[in-house]
């Protein structure tokens, strides 16, 4: 069977961990979809900021937390994690709120490289307006 | 390369008409849907905002959702067009993609 082209998904996430199921939903979803060898991103914005904050404790809730499997997602091939300034900005977060996200980049000796790219609002807009499909959680 | 954005919540319980509008680019579209049409209300707090970006950004909103809300075709703002669900099918075929702002 003849080679289909790569699509490129950006998957949007909007929404914060626990209040919801979106955010499970979403990365549940990009775990399956990395199965398929397509040209995967994250974007976290609004909200969805707060999925990748640092030091979450779901413990007392009887909830999952789900936090660290966004550090495998290296392992899947899923090394783009756009995150919009302009939304940690407004809840009062920084880079440095934020999970270390890392990739193993194993055509240099397995360094580990980060995942997590900032970018401002208008470059938001311009990669939800590049990729193929959007996928809105 | 254009983008279809739709809104399926009200802009006065959450952020995503908002976040549709900061995202919009020339050339692109917002459908409000569901409760996304009752900021389409003429005389409401969100009408400047849709009336602004009407030039640049097409705007709609899905006639059976103002109907079913008691959205009268007379009170949605300037610079709105109200579609039916075959131009719901229409707008997600003539753009590239579609990005819903839930």
């Amino acid at each position: 069977m003849a080679e289909r082209p790569k699509k490129t998904f950006l998957y949007l996430n909007r929404k914060a961990p626990y209040g919801t199921i979106y955010a499970l939903e979403s990365l549940e979803v990009v775990l399956i979809g990395a199965a398929f060898e397509q040209d995967v991103s994250l974007a976290f914005l609004d909200d969805g900021v707060f999925q990748i904050v640092e030091g979450q404790d779901a413990s007392a809730l009887g909830m999952k937390n789900f936090s660290k499997t966004y550090r495998a997602l290296g392992d899947f091939e899923v090394r783009k994690l756009y995150v919009e300034r302009e939304s940690l900005a407004e809840r009062g977060l920084s880079e440095a709120d934020l999970m270390p996200i890392m990739w193993e980049d194993e055509d240099e000796d397995y360094a580990e490289k980060p995942s997590i790219r900032l970018v401002d609002r208008s470059e938001m807009t311009r990669l939800i307006g590049a990729a193929d499909v959007v996928l809105s959680f | 390369m254009s983008t279809l954005h739709t809104v399926n919540k009200s802009p006065f319980e959450r952020g995503s008409m908002a976040s549709a509008f900061a995202h919009a680019v020339e050339g692109d579209a917002v459908l409000m849907i569901e409760d996304g049409v009752l900021g389409a209300r003429k005389t409401g707090a969100f009408s400047p905002t849709i009336t602004g970006r009407s030039g640049a950004v097409s705007i709609y909103a899905l006639g059976p959702d103002l109907a079913a809300r008691g959205v009268k075709a007379e009170d949605v703002a300037d610079g709105v067009t109200i579609v039916g669900y075959d131009g719901f099918v229409d707008l997600a075929a003539t753009h590239d993609r579609v990005c819903a702002w839930l």
